[in-house]
Order: C-alpha cells, then sequence, then structure tokens
C-alpha cells in the first residue's frame, strides 16, 4: 500500500509543526534523561509494571495531568480563535478538529484517570484493604486506558484528527461526509480505553463488596467509597452501550456497514440515542466521586461528621437510578414527540432534588462546624455557588419547550462547563491538596495553592459566564467564527480574557507541583489535616502494604473515633504477621503496547495487518492464563523496621494546618 | 483579601445586573407567538432559579462567615450532629415543589408549540418545505411553486408549518426571534409551527455542528404583508429562472452560496424527507487534510452531484 | 488472603480470591447482559430495513438453524455434567465432558460459519443493507464469543492435565461453564427473536 508522507505526517500548518517538532524533542529529552540518570530499571520495576494500586493511581493522575493540559491548550486555542469576530488564526477545519479533540480529551481522557486515579488510591485505604480485588487487572485498566489516550493524541500529527465533535454525531462522522481517517481514531482509541474503563468498574465493585476490613459495614463507608462504588456500577451498566455503539461505528468506517450512515437503510438517530444512553451516566461517573471527595473534605475542614449521611447515600443511588433514564435530554429538538419530551423533561427536572439534599447536607454539615480555609476547603467552598448555577440552567435546560431556544448554543455550553468544572475539576484539585501527602508524603504549598485557587476560579467565572448571555443572544457552539454585526464581540473578549487567567491558574498548579516536590518538609505526620477516615491512619507516604494490621471499625468515620477513643492506633510487635502481597508484572504494559499497535494499524485502515497484530493480544491472553504466580509474603522484620520509621517520627512533627 | 462570603454574592447578582442591561437578547425579545410562548416559561423558571440561588447563596454566605476558623474560636468544638430527619424532609419537600411547579407548564408548552398557535387558528397556515444541504438552506414552497435559497419570505400573521428534511448531515432549524428549533434530518421529516406577528426581517441558522461550512449556515426569514408576499411571489413567477435537477445537484454539493431563487421546486422529483428516497452523497468532496479512508461502493455510486454524473439528468 | 482455606466449600469457592474471582465474573457477564442487550436493540430498530437488499425470508433455513441450536443446547447440558463430575472430585470425568461441550462448541461454530458463506454468496453480506449489518454483527459478535470461550477452555484442559484438580483449576473451570451458559442463553434469544420471529411474521 503506498503511504502518502505528506498525508501521513500532517504538516503545512506552523501549529502542527511546532508541535510535531516539541513532541520529538521532549521524547529525545525524556529518553536521553532516563538514561543520563540510569533510571530505566528504576522506571520498569517501580511503575511500568507495578500493580500497586496507589502508583497505579498515582500513574492515572499525572497521565489525567498531562491530558488536562493538552486539552487545556485546546480549549486556549479556541478561545484566541473567537476572541475577536472573524479572526483568521484557525480556519474552520482545524477549529473542528481541535473543539473534538478538546471535548473527547477533557471527558475521556482528563476527568476519567483523575477520578479513577484518586479512586485507586484511596478507595482500598478507606475500606481498609491491602489492595484491590484484582491488583493485575487494575494495571491492565490503567495500560489499556493509557494506550488509548496516546493513540488518540497523536491523531493530531499522524494521520488527521477527528473533527465530528465529541458527540461524533452520524451520519457526520461516518465516511459519508468524513472520509479522511481522523474519526477513526475516535472510534478505535475510545475503545480501547474504554474497555480498560469496564475493567475498572467490576475491579471497584467486587473490591468495595468484598475487601472491607472488619466492622466497615456498607452504611459505615466513607461518603468517597460510596460515591466510587455507585460510580462503578453506572460504569458497569453503561461502558457496554459506549462499546456497542463505538463499534459499530467502526463497523460503519471500516467495513462499510449501514448502521448508522443514510444509504443503505441506516439510521443516524440511532447513534445519538446509543451515544446518550452512556454520555448521560458518564457524566455522573464523573461527577458523583467527585461529591464524594467534597463531602470528605467538608467533613474533615469542618471537623464535624457528614451531615445526613443516610439521605446522603440515598440520594447518590437515586441520581444514579435516574442518569439512565434521562438521556432523551440531548435532543429534544429532535422531533421524537411531545409526549417523549414531556417524559424526559420530567425525568431530568428530578434529578435535581436528591442533587438539593445533597447541596444542603453540605451546607449544614459546615453549620456549627468550625471551618478551616485551606486549599482544598477553599476549592469545596468554591463548588457550591458555582455548582448551584450550573445546577439552576441545568433546570432550566430540562424544560422541554425552553431547551428549544437553549439547544446547541453557548447557553449549553456555560451550563455544562458549570457542572464539570465546579463538579469535577474542583474536586481534582481539594482531593489532590487534601491527599497528596498520602500520594507522596508532603503536602502542596499552600500559599501557591490560593494563587491557583483564585486565578482559577476567577478565570473559570469570567471565562463561561459570558457564554450564557451569549447563548441567550443566539450565539451557538462548535462556531469557529461570528460577523462583526453580531454584536457578540465583548463578551467573547471577555471570555477569552478569563480563559487566560484560568490558565495561570492551572500554571500556578504545576509549578505548585514542581515546587513542592522540591523545597516541601518532608516531616509531617500521618495525619496533617487531623482527618476523620482510614486513610489517614497509615503512613505518609503509605508503605506498600497499606496496613501492617488491618483496622477495626466500630463507627462512622473510623479513624475519628479511634482517635477520640485512642484505640488501635499502635501496633504490638507480636501483632505483626506476615502479608502476602501480590507479584508486578510486565504483562498488563505489554497488553497497553499491543493494543496500542493494533489500534494504529485499523485506524489506518489496514486491516490484515491488525489481524495479524490481534495475534499479539491473544498471545498475551494465553500467557495470563498459564500465569500460576501467587505473589509474595513480606517478612514479620521488614514490616517491624517500617512501621517503627514511620511511627517513631510521629511525635513533634510539623503541624502544617493553622 | 476578600472573603468568600462577600465575593459569591456579588457574583450572584452579576447575572441579574446583566439581565436587566441587556434585555434586547434575541431569546427575551419574541417577534412571534412560539418565541413569546417560550419566553413565558423561561421567566417563570427564572423566578424560581434565582429564589434557589439566593437562598443557597444566602446560606452559603452564612454559614461560612459566621462557622469560620478564628484565633478567637480555637477551642470550640463542634457537636456530633447526625442530621436532622426534619430539615431533611423540608429540603427534599421543597424541590419537589419547584420541580412539580415548573414541569407543568413545560408540558404545556411542549405540545401547545406542537400546534398551530393560539390566535392564528382561523388563518390557513401555508406550507414550506426546508431542506437543509452542506452547507446552505433550500425553501421549498409546494403550494406557490417557488424555490429560494438562504432565505425565506413569509407572510406575516399566516402560520406557516415547516416541514423539515436534509439532504445529507443532521442539522438545527433555528429563529430565535420566532420559536425554537428543530433538527433537520435525511429520509425523515419534522415540523415546525413558526408565526411572525408583524413584518419584519429575522436571522435564523443552524445550530447543530455539520462540518467545515457550518459556521456560515445562516438564512434570512423575512415576513412580508400578505399583500407584499403575493406580489414577491407574482414577480418571482415572472422572472426567476426555472429549477432544473441538474441545477439542483449542483446545489446539493458541499458549498457556500448567496440568496437563491427559483420556479418550480425539487420536490418535483425528489423528496429528501421520505424515507425511500434516493441518497445524494459524495465523500469525495468532503476531504481535508490527512490520510484519506476507503471510501465505499454504494455510497459513490449513489451520488448524484458529480459533474459527470449531473449531466444525465438535465432538465426534467 | 490464599492463607484462609475453607475446605468445606466447593473447590471453586475455597478461597477467598476465588470467591471475588467468580463475583467479578458475576459483574462481567451483567455487562455482557448489557452489551448483547444492545445489540438486540439495534436489531429491533434496523430489523425491517432491507434497502432492497434480501429478506429474513429470502435468507434463512430452519433446518440449520435448528441444529446449531441443538448442538449448542446440547452442549450447555454437558458442560453442566461436566461441573457435575467437578464437584464430585473426578478429574477424568470433568475432562470428558468438557472435551464433548467443546467439540459440539466447535460444531456450532462451524456450522455458524457454514451458514454466512452461505449467506454472502447468495449476496447478502453485511455491507448490504442495514437489517445485514445489524444480523451478522449480533450474530458475529455471540460467534465470536463462542470461539472465545473455546479457545480459552481449552487453555484451561491443558492446565487441568498438568495441575490436576486444584482451587485454581477448579475455579477456572466453573468460570467458563458460567459463561457456557450465559452464551447459550443469549443463543435462545437469537434462535426466538432473529430466526423464528422472521421466520413467522
Amino acid at each position: 500500500m503506498g503511504i502518502n508522507w505528506h498525508d501521513f505526517f500532517i504538516v503545512g500548518n506552523p501549529l502542527i509543526l511546532g508541535s510535531q517538532i516539541a513532541i520529538v524533542l521532549t521524547m529525545v529529552g525524556i529518553v536521553a534523561g532516563i538514561t543520563y540518570l540510569k533510571k530505566w530499571k528504576w522506571l520498569w520495576r517501580e511503575w511500568l509494571t507495578t500493580v500497586d494500586h496507589k502508583r497505579i493511581g498515582i500513574m492515572y493522575i499525572l497521565s489525567g495531568v498531562l491530558m488536562f493540559f493538552r486539552g487545556g491548550v485546546d480549549g486556549l486555542l479556541m478561545k484566541a480563535q473567537t476572541s475577536r469576530p472573524e479572526m483568521k488564526f484557525l480556519d474552520a477545519q482545524h477549529y473542528n478538529e481541535i473543539f473534538t479533540t478538546h471535548g473527547v480529551i477533557m471527558i475521556l481522557f482528563a476527568a476519567m484517570p483523575l477520578l479513577i486515579g484518586l479512586m485507586n488510591v484511596v478507595v482500598p485505604l478507606q475500606i481498609g484493604a491491602r489492595d484491590v480485588a484484582f491488583p493485575q487487572l487494575n494495571a491492565l485498566s490503567f495500560w489499556l486506558f493509557f494506550s488509548g489516550a496516546m493513540l488518540f493524541n497523536i491523531s493530531f500529527v499522524v494521520g488527521g484528527s477527528p473533527d465530528a465533535g465529541w458527540t461524533a454525531y452520524f451520519p457526520l462522522a461516518g465516511k459519508e461526509f468524513t472520509p479522511g481517517i481522523g474519526n477513526n481514531y475516535y472510534a478505535v482509541a475510545l475503545q480501547i480505553a474504554g474497555i480498560g474503563t469496564l475493567m475498572t468498574g467490576i475491579n471497584f465493585i467486587v473490591t468495595v463488596l468484598k475487601m472491607r476490613t472488619k466492622g466497615m459495614t456498607l452504611m459505615r463507608m466513607p461518603m468517597f467509597t460510596w460515591t466510587s462504588f455507585i460510580a462503578s456500577v453506572i460504569i458497569v451498566a453503561s461502558f457496554p452501550i459506549f462499546t456497542v455503539a463505538l463499534a459499530l461505528m467502526t463497523f460503519d468506517r471500516i467495513f462499510g456497514t449501514h448502521f448508522f450512515t443514510i444509504s443503505g437503510g441506516g439510521m443516524d438517530m440511532m447513534w445519538a440515542n446509543l451515544f446518550w444512553l452512556w454520555g448521560h451516566p458518564e457524566v455522573y461517573i464523573v461527577v458523583l466521586p467527585a461529591f464524594g471527595m467534597f463531602s470528605e473534605v467538608i467533613s474533615t475542614f469542618s471537623r464535624k461528621r457528614l451531615f445526613g449521611y443516610n439521605s446522603m447515600v440515598f440520594s447518590i443511588v437515586g441520581i444514579a437510578f435516574l442518569s439512565m433514564l434521562v438521556w432523551v435530554h440531548h435532543f429534544f429538538t429532535m422531533g421524537a414527540g411531545p409526549g417523549v419530551n414531556s417524559v424526559f423533561s420530567i425525568t431530568t427536572m428530578m434529578i435535581a432534588i436528591p442533587t438539593g439534599v445533597k447541596m444542603f447536607n453540605w451546607l449544614f454539615t459546615m453549620r456549627k462546624g468550625r471551618i478551616e480555609l485551606t486549599t482544598a476547603m477553599l476549592w469545596a467552598l468554591a463548588f457550591i455557588p458555582c455548582f448551584v448555577i450550573g445546577g439552576v440552567t441545568g433546570v432550566m435546560l430540562a424544560m422541554g419547550a425552553a431547551d428549544y431556544q437553549y439547544h446547541n448554543t453557548l447557553f449549553l455550553v456555560a451550563h455544562f462547563h458549570y457542572v464539570l468544572i465546579p463538579g469535577v475539576v474542583f474536586a481534582v484539585f481539594a482531593g489532590l491538596y487534601y491527599w497528596w501527602p498520602k500520594m507522596f508524603g508532603h503536602m502542596l504549598n499552600e500559599k501557591i495553592g490560593k494563587i491557583h485557587f483564585w486565578f482559577f476560579t476567577i478565570g473559570f467565572n469570567l471565562t463561561f459566564m459570558p457564554m450564557f448571555f451569549l447563548g441567550l443572544d443566539g450565539a451557538v457552539r462548535r462556531s469557529y467564527t461570528y460577523s462583526a454585526e453580531s454584536g457578540y464581540a465583548p463578551l467573547f473578549l471577555l471570555s477569552t480574557i478569563g480563559a487566560v487567567i484560568l490558565a495561570i491558574g492551572f500554571g500556578a498548579l504545576c509549578y505548585n507541583i514542581y515546587w513542592s516536590a522540591r523545597y516541601a518538609d518532608r516531616n509531617i505526620s500521618n495525619d496533617p489535616w487531623d482527618a476523620r477516615t482510614l486513610e489517614w491512619a497509615t503512613a505518609s507516604p503509605v508503605q506498600f502494604y497499606n496496613f501492617a494490621k488491618l483496622p477495626e471499625v466500630k463507627s462512622i468515620d473510623a479513624f475519628w473515633y479511634m482517635k477520640k477513643h485512642n484505640e488501635g492506633l499502635t501496633l504490638k510487635d507480636e501483632e505483626v504477621e506476615e502479608i502476602h502481597m501480590p507479584s508486578n508484572s510486565g504483562l498488563p504494559f505489554y497488553m497497553g503496547v499491543i493494543f496500542g499497535i493494533t489500534g494504529f494499524l485499523l485506524v489506518f485502515e489496514w486491516k490484515l495487518a491488525a489481524l495479524v497484530a490481534t495475534v499479539g493480544i491473544l498471545a498475551g491472553l494465553i500467557i495470563r492464563s498459564f500465569d500460576y504466580n501467587d505473589g509474595f509474603h513480606v517478612h514479620k522484620d521488614e514490616i517491624k523496621k517500617t512501621e517503627k520509621a514511620w511511627r517513631s517520627v510521629n511525635k513533634g512533627v510539623n503541624n502544617h494546618v493553622s | 483579601m476578600f472573603k468568600k462570603g462577600y465575593l459569591i454574592p456579588l457574583l450572584a447578582f452579576l447575572p441579574v445586573l446583566l439581565l436587566s442591561g441587556c434585555n434586547k437578547m434575541v431569546v427575551f425579545d419574541p417577534k412571534g407567538p412560539a418565541a413569546r410562548d417560550i419566553l413565558g416559561l423561561i421567566n417563570w423558571s427564572l423566578v424560581f432559579m434565582l429564589i434557589v440561588v439566593v437562598v443557597v447563596f444566602g446560606l452559603f454566605g452564612y454559614i461560612v462567615w459566621k462557622y469560620r476558623a478564628t484565633s478567637k474560636n480555637k477551642d470550640y468544638v463542634p457537636p456530633e450532629e447526625h442530621g436532622s430527619t426534619k430539615l431533611e424532609i423540608i429540603w427534599t419537600a421543597i424541590p419537589i415543589l419547584i420541580v412539580i411547579a415548573l414541569t407543568i407548564p413545560t408540558v404545556n408548552t411542549i405540545y401547545k408549540l406542537e400546534k398551530v398557535p393560539a390566535g392564528y387558528e382561523d388563518k390557513k397556515p401555508i406550507t414550506i418545505n426546508v431542506t437543509s444541504a452542506d452547507w446552505k438552506w433550500i425553501f421549498s414552497y409546494p403550494e406557490q411553486g417557488i424555490e429560494t435559497v438562504n432565505y425565506v419570505n413569509i407572510p406575516a400573521g399566516t402560520p406557516v408549518k415547516f416541514k423539515l428534511t436534509s439532504a445529507g448531515t443532521m442539522q438545527s432549524f433555528w429563529v430565535p426571534a420566532l420559536g425554537g428549533q428543530k433538527y433537520t434530518m435525511n429520509k425523515m421529516e419534522t415540523q415546525l409551527y413558526l408565526t411572525a406577528d408583524n413584518p419584519g426581517e429575522f436571522l435564523g441558522r443552524n445550530t447543530n455542528f455539520n462540518g467545515k461550512g457550518y459556521a456560515d449556515m445562516e438564512f434570512t426569514v423575512e415576513a412580508k404583508s400578505s399583500k407584499d408576499f403575493e406580489k414577491w411571489v407574482k414577480e418571482v413567477k415572472a422572472n426567476a429562472p426555472k429549477l432544473t435537477e441538474k441545477k439542483y445537484n449542483e446545489l446539493l454539493k458541499p458549498t457556500h452560496l448567496g440568496r437563491e431563487t427559483f420556479t418550480g421546486t425539487h420536490l418535483a422529483w425528489v423528496d429528501h424527507g421520505k424515507m425511500n428516497s434516493k441518497t445524494y452523497t459524495n465523500p469525495e468532496l468532503y476531504k481535508v487534510h490527512g490520510v484519506q479512508g476507503k471510501i465505499f461502493k454504494d455510497e459513490e455510486n449513489n451520488t448524484e452531484m458529480n459533474d459527470s454524473n449531473g449531466g444525465e439528468h438535465n432538465g426534467n | 488472603m490464599s492463607a484462609n482455606v475453607n475446605t468445606a466449600l466447593p473447590l471453586e469457592y475455597q478461597t477467598e480470591q476465588n470467591r471475588m474471582n467468580i463475583l467479578g465474573f458475576w459483574i462481567f457477564l451483567g455487562a455482557e447482559i448489557i452489551l448483547f442487550g444492545t445489540l438486540f436493540a439495534v436489531f429491533s430498530v434496523l430489523n425491517a430495513r432491507y434497502a432492497g437488499g434480501p429478506t429474513p425470508k429470502d435468507l434463512f433455513e430452519i433446518k440449520d438453524v435448528m441444529v446449531e441450536t441443538i448442538l449448542l443446547l446440547t452442549s450447555s447440558f454437558t458442560c453442566g455434567l461436566a461441573i457435575y463430575e467437578m464437584r464430585r472430585g473426578n478429574r477424568n470425568g470433568l475432562l470428558l465432558w468438557f472435551i464433548i461441550t467443546l467439540l459440539l462448541g466447535a460444531g456450532f461454530v462451524f456450522m455458524e460459519v457454514t451458514e454466512f458463506i452461505h449467506y454472502v454468496h447468495e449476496g447478502a453480506t453485511m455491507q448490504t443493507s442495514a437489517f445485514l449489518s445489524s444480523f451478522f454483527v449480533l450474530l458475529g459478535t455471540h460467534g465470536l464469543h463462542v470461539s472465545m470461550g473455546i479457545g480459552w477452555a481449552t487453555m484451561v484442559i491443558i492446565q487441568i492435565f498438568k495441575r490436576g484438580l486444584t482451587p485454581v483449576t477448579a475455579r477456572k473451570t466453573f468460570i467458563i461453564g458460567l459463561y457456557w451458559h450465559f452464551l447459550d442463553v443469549v443463543w435462545i434469544f437469537i434462535f426466538t427473536f432473529v430466526y423464528l420471529a422472521r421466520m413467522v411474521a
């Protein structure tokens, strides 16, 4: 097959050329750096082959931050292009590619890994377990996600980017209207990452159901564990739908079938239905764990247990249930008929009820508390008003008839950014500041953290608040430009300024990570925030076996109870027993690589080569089937040594909280 | 430094200020009964949403301010509090009431918009077929035998029944000053009633992303008095060229066009709203930079937009 | 974890890790139900969109489909016998029934492939119409599952030969049993809604 290299590597655009050079330089730099520092073995042994849930979590978080940067650059480019009317910065085609990748990357490759990463780090600790139920499967989940993310990201320099929007509506996303291979990347890369996510869902359901420590009944689980559990249930219930939708898209695009085409009897509306049958629950997959994080942070820094724990749990379950019944509200305007639209208006508005319950429970958790304005808490506080704006505009959009005027306008764009940024990004930031010491053994700097906070929240409001008004004035989403006569220019400019401020905020976070890694005080206790849940009962950073002795739980906020009653805080030598831990494995990494290669060949429609590569996948599965490695035992002496090391420094450490 | 307790309520009132400042926003400036009905609904919801925002923001500001940690309350130990059934019932019940209050007018309006608007029942609606194509709007007047591109003239004060369909991608037909939007889809027909109260010119556009030319997919709606409308129809009939199948195939290519006017309509040979209508696609015309994938045979066979093919269909 | 072995339970349930694997697999089957449910939904939307191509009445041959059905249903029964022998601790009985199950499964796959080839020769490919696209993908997905099951079970049989009946091999066998019965149930739905309903209508 003749490859036209001029088409293969997208050339001719200075922006893309710049990125290509930057990518090559970065890769050379990384390889050279690792070689110079002789870190290859370390990288392979400690990270690439690890099955430790905390390390996998950290890798998820790092990839998430990286992808957030990529998606953010896309966002900034869009804002630059729309900063003035008739701007000539990007042409329509590039703008289309950029908003497509912005959406996909932010939802699937930034929000998801950041949340799943924190879930990985925290959930086993919160339920007093030593790992997840299937550690090697967990590693496989990560590498499949990573492989999908990388495959998707090379699209803009190799072969062409997807350009049909993150929703990839048919028939536009079909071969009839986008004959380039760009949208193959969408179908294949998301499929690979999606399989990984599905396995994460299964893994966490089993972990939470089977691996809770003694006394940790379901109704004593920390709220973050609850929300992660329910999110996992939604993952298992909704991701198979996406798997099917993407598979059918692949068939349509690569094998010429007629599922969503306009020829051959295909039905384009079916894509919209399948997509949102997954897509709406997906919103709750990312938002629910975030709610859990806010619950932890608000409760910790108000020095009070969560108000109305039971109703919080019921409201999560209610939201999860309703999330499956609202997908049509994404296309009220498709003409499904007034009966259908009415029903889905009502189910959608009903989601406001459990969400409202949660909102008031958070407020009343703070009431009569002693609210400490740490950076983590600031994020949780800012979340409440911002999310309320997202929520009320959501109710407005849920009203079918009114939606006929809001649909596909910037009003909608502003709404979902007001839901997803406070609801997910703020939560992730709160979670990072809160759990950073648990992951790395040092805190993030609070001063830089506050700079990060103020720039980001002010920038966020400035960016998206004007969009509500632009939308009501008729400005539509996904349009690469607008005329000067429209009168949109001032608000668009304001929005661009906001985006720059927001980006500075994100820069402050990156600087904070760097600064804290170099200079932050390592002499902190295992419990710097005086927190309430079990992850704080063990060392910071957490030793690989998590708990020398599995804690026993007697109440909600187990660790708080232990501190108040001075129970189970110390460890006697005779209590130490050998611990069984799973061994590292290179297989998940291999599977990620081979899935990536197969996917790449499929994207380029080299079907025979892709078929050959699937042999590699099957080989991986066979090797796994014959793998009888049962892990290893940690010796008592090693445990005693490790435990002594962190338990002895605890007296007289620096307290970072006022 | 600003305490959040002050900042957030301030932010909350920003929208209110802006709302009162720019009441010329198109959604808030309806020119027809459909848009007016929707605006009524929006205003009704805004009242409730504003109440929610004010209550939550107020409570939030009060709680954060009152219970913030200071050097003075260092020894304060927050009480152990599990919840309060009474309070929780209250804040479950109130949202339920709000949702009910919003549901009833919503459902009402949804049904209302499917019909000829109130006050115009005695007027006989005129029908206009809307066909969206990449990247233009084609309007056919079956009763008048006229076809226009990128503009549509309607008689003011007369309900117009738009029959919407698409020759290719999925689009959304929206004239915000007159009413809400609806999708146009190939081999499907959707309907939308719009009415202009008075003569005037309104902007309409596609809101559903459909590729490279999406941003410019606009059209104008001109509502004329009945007399002017009749006059315009007569003029078109007398002066405009006849629409041929060849010319129509030319129109369907993915291009940008200005205003065009024809006599006769394409409904004579194809109605894209019919389930078994012919497929008009030509992937070759949609190539962009990057590697091209395989184009499948039946898609090529169906195409009627090539110049070489178009020639065979001329003039009938 | 592997330390606490409860010998009162059946072999495959004795260790905690085994219990977790089995629960995990049940949840995976839940996801599979949704996957096949979606494919069925797609088929039910597209099943009358022939686009001028062949209809079910032109294509389907009830006799072949009946043979496929009988093969798969019988294999589900023999799979049950295999698990029964496993519970009795009879390794050879387990292997015998297990291999018979796989042979029946292979027969099913062979029949299905022949059926597909026959359709393609009649000009009914997955590119012909939306109906045929959804037909081939629904049945193909099921057939691929059966084929994967055969390959997977072969690996486990080798392991039983090498290691005998241990908690681990017993758990693997048991899980394949679950998988096999599940595929059988899916086939019953396919047989009813894809073949019978189309031929009667």
